[in-house]
């Protein structure tokens, strides 16, 4: 009981300084003025732009998820399988400037499409500069994510059902339609959330793919308040609208359908038999492979600058290193600190499950890193140190901390559903033994949730590690990190070696991942 | 045993990254900058020892994300700000800095000063400057714009990459270099304008990223950039722009605060700007041009690139009181 | 010609070997009893076609069903537990058997209440399988299964979650039906009574064989070192 108490005042903390946050924005300069603003139609415009993009962004990431996801159920020995699902892991935790460079290598008007069509005699060029440069980037880095989301739930199915199923003759499509649809309906809601929000809270892929100031969303226009006119309470105003927009729908998801599990990629409990023919098996590596190339072909680009860069620019060897090691060494304790805090939110989310506030307490405080506005968490960390705190010389603490709050959603993501599947299967026989606490972690929950730990320590890390926002906030020159590193390359025109450094930064997030799941986690089934 | 070995490292590691510097005994001049300016390739690294030495003092460098992030964090940190100097605003913000009344005079001496207009900021110090150009790739464009006007002529191409206005300096001086040329019908060439920008990048890197990686063939730059290329690069890919209405120019500039407890380090500092020890640096790593004669030690290929005809500039206090009309103006012509 | 042949039927389990040999004949209904993990469970997968053999024959009434696909086999699967689909109602989930997309006419509506009034569910067409007991879903699985009129009926421990009593009246409704329906049924048991009550004859595996096989009163009986060792003395 006490660590759900734990849980709790840690997920009540967080709330708080949220609140607190974007309090201080909002009276900062003298209250806000809500009418003013509430009926500003440029604002009108800015909302909607930014419900439409996030909208056709989750839908878009879903319609391509479920397929490729359902493939991958269905088709449990398909070569390199295992490696897919860690790639699923890489989007979400690139720096956006990384990945719009890997998609404008593919889908730019210089890209390898746009050469393919010349080579061709064509002289069509994509052009991605705009809602469909958007929409592209955000299938780009929410599609894994979706997959990982969704394919847990065909974990759920007994085998029973697979063998019923083969056996009363129903085909690809009944199965589909009878048991497949219903199964979905319990996850794709959170799923579709969840990327809602991320694409809701888009910022540099909006600016920079967007093709024009025409698409502009919330965050932009927040930024532009905090930033730019320094209008702190305009600034405040809107990062509260942002925050519960996306607060309402993850209440609607709630209402419709089952929590989000992040789960890893499971073996199916039983055969699948309606994988076996030949034409499924074509059917599902088609899908397969026309999402891994979506995903892949950008990354292929990254690394093939990334590449040329390290071995044929001017290779900048002590500042890669130094911010190779400032990287591990701010984003593995991020990542750390979010797992040990997620576990007992986690947990407290499972034990405190009847108490109304309690649970939404603990559900924003589970999300707080996504629905926040991470622009005027920064704005309102600068307003409240002043004077106060020295930042500069906080700044490893300071970055850390925020980079847990920041992943800590991944952590719970992960934790929350392996935690209740725990419980209800241990905490009878935990409590007749009295075991309890401490002891019962050691003896029961380290040993059987090892892998969702892992896994959760591995998605904070590697997003820990990626992070920019953190970073710059606390300006300490002496700590930067490769992502920054990347940034000051760009602006000192040494574009190339800036494509190796983000190479070298995907491969370690990679590689730190993958040990940390492995390391943390354990072996197991895959 | 896994776990405990395992937050040992984590407080092992996070010790380690949080021992910074002990505190120093020289007294520390915390000067406030763009991140790109302390980067090991900036003039930050180069600058810092001797100043240093000068002064018998220790400089902690600052850094935030550009120029337009340095004036919002200085109105956000307010009186509190432990910042002693404040550099990398440029001109078209001074006037908002200044009305902050954070800014204390200079008092330093200018004289050396050699500037294509004349320098009148008694808050501010300029330590370089530079002309805002469209960089011109030769292999992706036969024949690029010859002038403003050419660009603002009708059609959708050639396609070119812009900054934001509301998020960059380079952005926001096109638009007062619109402003300066075509003044109220700065809405109308815009409007021109507008098919043939590919798209409006959040900064300068981006923008330039994408420009390098072949996206459009001209990018908004500055003379400079061709400096770079003939120089590090080896390149004549890419030339600098010259219109005949002539150039604007960004002057970026340095100040100290009035609430600095180390007026006296801060006023030397803000001298030793303006001296040949800081200016020689300032073309091969910022990148930019010096704000006094240094002579041979300003590279050649500096004088190779092309020099505008013109050079345009309005004054602080008019931009700072249209600024946002302006925005919005360009937001009308450019976002519907 | 037996109504159901297995040949020499191989399957490896993890180190174990398994070879099967039985023949049953048509309305028969057979027990297989046996310790666990010694293959009762697979042999009735292999029958269904949920496993593939490594070699051997399955033949039902002279015709090789080793190689076809498990709704191609004249076969009825019952399990112990998960044999409706939670989110379809009864009445759909025996439709089922009628046509596995669920596209029902009339007579197939008539057929299902008929097998729903053949197990004593009559008017439970549309609760959820949630609502009902542990018993009623059997039932309910059941009416499915004899829907489908597949000549052999495997039942794998389908009343071990049962309290007794239960488990007594589903073991005659079961053998009730099966016997007016003429199927043959393989059901497989942990408790011998079961095998007992209703079964013929009697087949005890063990270590993957075929121990023995013949009337049930006789293999109960037997003092195989291994049978009573199972069954105690």
């Amino acid at each position: 009981m006490t660590a759900a108490r734990i849980g709790l005042a840690v997920a009540a903390f967080i709330v708080a300084a949220i609140l607190a946050d974007y309090a201080a924005l909002l009276w900062g300069a003298g209250g806000a003025d809500v009418a003013n603003l509430l009926s500003d139609r440029y604002l009108h415009r800015v909302v909607g732009f930014t419900f439409l993009e996030a909208s056709l962004s989750a839908l878009l990431s879903l319609a391509a998820a479920i397929p490729t996801a359902r493939a991958l159920a269905r088709q449990s020995s398909f070569p390199g399988r295992r490696l897919i699902l860690q790639l699923c892991a890489l989007p979400m935790v690139m720096p956006s400037i990384v990945a719009i460079f890997g998609i404008v290598a593919v889908f730019g008007r210089s890209g390898y499409i746009a050469a393919m069509a010349s080579s061709l005699g064509s002289e069509w060029r994509p052009s991605i500069y705009g809602l469909g440069g958007i929409l592209i980037a955000h299938v780009f880095f929410n599609m894994p994510l979706a997959i990982r989301l969704l394919l847990p739930a065909w974990g759920t199915v007994p085998a029973e059902s697979w063998r019923l199923a083969a056996q009363l003759g129903m085909s690809s499509g009944q199965v589909f339609r009878l048991v497949e649809v219903p199964l979905l309906r319990q996850y794709v809601p959170a799923a579709f959330t969840f990327v809602f929000i991320l694409c809701f809270l888009s910022f540099a892929v909006i600016l920079t793919l967007g093709g024009g100031p025409r698409a502009t969303t919330l965050e932009v226009a927040i930024y532009q308040a905090l930033h730019i006119d320094v209008d702190l309470p305009q600034g405040g105003l809107l990062a509260l609208l942002e925050t519960v927009a996306c607060l309402i729908m993850v209440a609607i998801a709630w209402a419709v359908g089952q929590r989000i599990d992040f789960g890893r990629g499971q073996r199916m409990t039983g055969l699948r038999f309606d994988g076996i023919s030949l034409g499924a098996r074509l059917r599902d590596s088609a899908t397969i492979v026309l999402a891994t190339g979506f995903l892949v072909l950008p990354l292929a680009a990254l690394l093939y600058d990334g590449l040329r860069g390290l071995l044929f620019a001017r290779f900048d060897g002590g500042p890669l290193l130094a911010a190779m090691l400032v990287t591990l060494a701010l984003g593995i304790p991020s990542g750390i600190i979010a797992t040990v805090l997620g576990f007992p939110i986690a947990g407290a989310a499972d034990r405190l499950r009847g108490r109304r506030l309690a649970t939404v307490v603990i559900g924003i405080a589970g999300l707080a890193g996504v629905v926040a506005s991470p622009m005027a968490i920064g704005a309102g960390i600068i307003l409240g140190a002043s004077g106060r705190i020295d930042l500069y010389a906080m700044a490893p603490y300071g970055v850390v901390t925020m980079n847990a709050l920041l992943t800590l959603p991944f952590a719970v993501g992960v934790l929350r559903p392996a935690i209740a599947r725990n419980n209800a299967q241990y905490d009878r026989l935990c409590a007749g033994l009295g075991l309890s606490g401490w002891n019962r972690f050691r003896v029961v929950d380290w040993p059987l949730l090892r892998r969702p730990i892992g896994l959760a320590c591995g998605l904070s890390t590697a997003a820990a590690m990626g992070d920019l926002a953190a970073i710059a906030l606390f300006g300490n020159q002496s700590l930067t990190n490769l992502t920054l590193l990347l940034y000051n390359q760009i602006a000192a025109y040494r574009l190339d070696s800036a494509s190796g450094t983000a190479l070298v930064l995907l491969a370690l997030c990679l590689a730190t991942f993958a040990a940390i799941e492995r390391g943390v986690g354990g072996r197991g089934v895959s | 045993m896994r776990i405990i070995s395992l937050i040992l490292l984590a407080a092992a590691t996070f010790a380690l990254a949080g021992a910074g510097p002990a505190l120093a005994e020289p007294a520390k001049l915390t000067v406030y900058t763009y991140n790109s300016f302390t980067a090991d390739w900036g003039p930050g690294p180069k600058i810092t020892p001797i100043f240093e030495q000068r002064c018998g003092c220790k400089i902690q460098w600052v850094g935030v994300e550009d120029g337009a992030a340095l004036l919002s964090r200085l109105k956000l940190e307010g009186k509190n700000s432990p910042a002693d100097v404040v550099l990398g605003l440029d001109t078209s913000l001074t006037e908002e800095a200044s009305g902050t009344g954070l800014i204390a005079p200079h008092g330093a001496d200018l004289s050396a000063l050699k500037l294509p207009v004349a320098w009148n900021d008694k808050d501010f110090v300029p330590f370089d400057y530079g002309y805002f150009a469209f960089m011109w790739d030769t292999q992706k464009l036969a024949t690029p714009p010859k002038s403003l006007a050419d660009l603002s002529a009708a059609g959708d191409a050639p396609k070119i990459l812009l900054e934001d206005p509301r998020t960059s300096t380079p952005g926001l001086g096109l638009l007062l270099w619109l402003k300066t040329v075509d003044g109220d019908r700065a809405g109308e060439a815009w409007k021109s304008i507008a098919p043939k920008i590919l798209t409006v990048s959040k900064s300068w890197d981006e923008a330039y990223g994408l420009f390098t990686k072949g996206e459009a063939p001209l990018v908004l730059s500055y003379t400079t950039s061709e400096a770079y290329h003939r120089m590090e690069d080896k390149t004549d890919r890419y030339k600098a722009l010259i219109f005949p209405e002539g150039n604007y120019m960004q002057i970026e500039v340095a100040g100290m605060l009035a609430t600095s407890q180390h007026q006296d380090l801060a006023r030397k500092f803000l001298q030793f700007l303006v001296s040949p020890d800081f200016q020689k640096q300032i073309p091969t790593t910022n990148w930019m041009l010096p704000v006094i004669d240094i002579g041979a030690d300003l590279p050649p290929v500096f004088g190779q690139i092309p020099q505008p005809t013109k050079a345009l500039m309005l004054p602080s206090t008019e931009v700072a009181a249209h600024r946002a009309a302006w925005v919005k103006e360009w937001l009308e012509a450019v976002g519907q | 010609m037996a109504f159901l042949e297995i040949e020499g039927l191989t399957f490896t389990y993890e180190d174990l070997v398994m070879r099967f040999d039985l023949a049953v004949e048509a309305g028969e209904c057979i027990g297989v009893i046996g310790p666990s993990g010694a293959g009762k469970s697979t042999l009735l997968a292999l029958i269904g076609g949920f496993e593939r053999p490594l070699g051997g024959a399955i033949r039902v009434e002279g015709q090789d069903i080793t190689t076809l696909r498990p709704a191609e086999r004249p076969v009825t699967s019952l399990f112990q537990d998960f044999n409706l689909f939670p989110h379809l109602t009864v009445a759909q989930n025996v439709g089922l058997g009628r046509h596995p997309g669920l596209r029902l006419d009339a007579a197939d509506q008539e057929h299902v209440a008929r097998a729903l009034r053949q197990v004593g569910l009559e008017g439970f067409e549309a609760r959820l399988p949630g609502q009902l007991s542990g018993g009623e879903r059997q039932r309910v699985a059941l009416a499915r299964s004899l829907i489908r009129h597949r000549p052999l009926l495997l039942l794998d421990e389908p009343f071990a979650a049962l309290g007794p009593a239960l488990r007594g009246e589903m073991l005659e409704l079961t053998d009730r039906l099966r016997q007016a329906e003429g199927l043959t049924a393989l059901l497989v048991t942990h408790d011998p009574n079961e095998a007992a009550r209703i079964a013929g004859r009697t087949a005890f595996i063990a270590e993957g064989r075929v121990v023995l096989f013949d009337r049930t009163d006789r293999v109960l009986g037997s003092s195989l070192p291994e049978i009573r060792r199972y069954l105690g003395s």
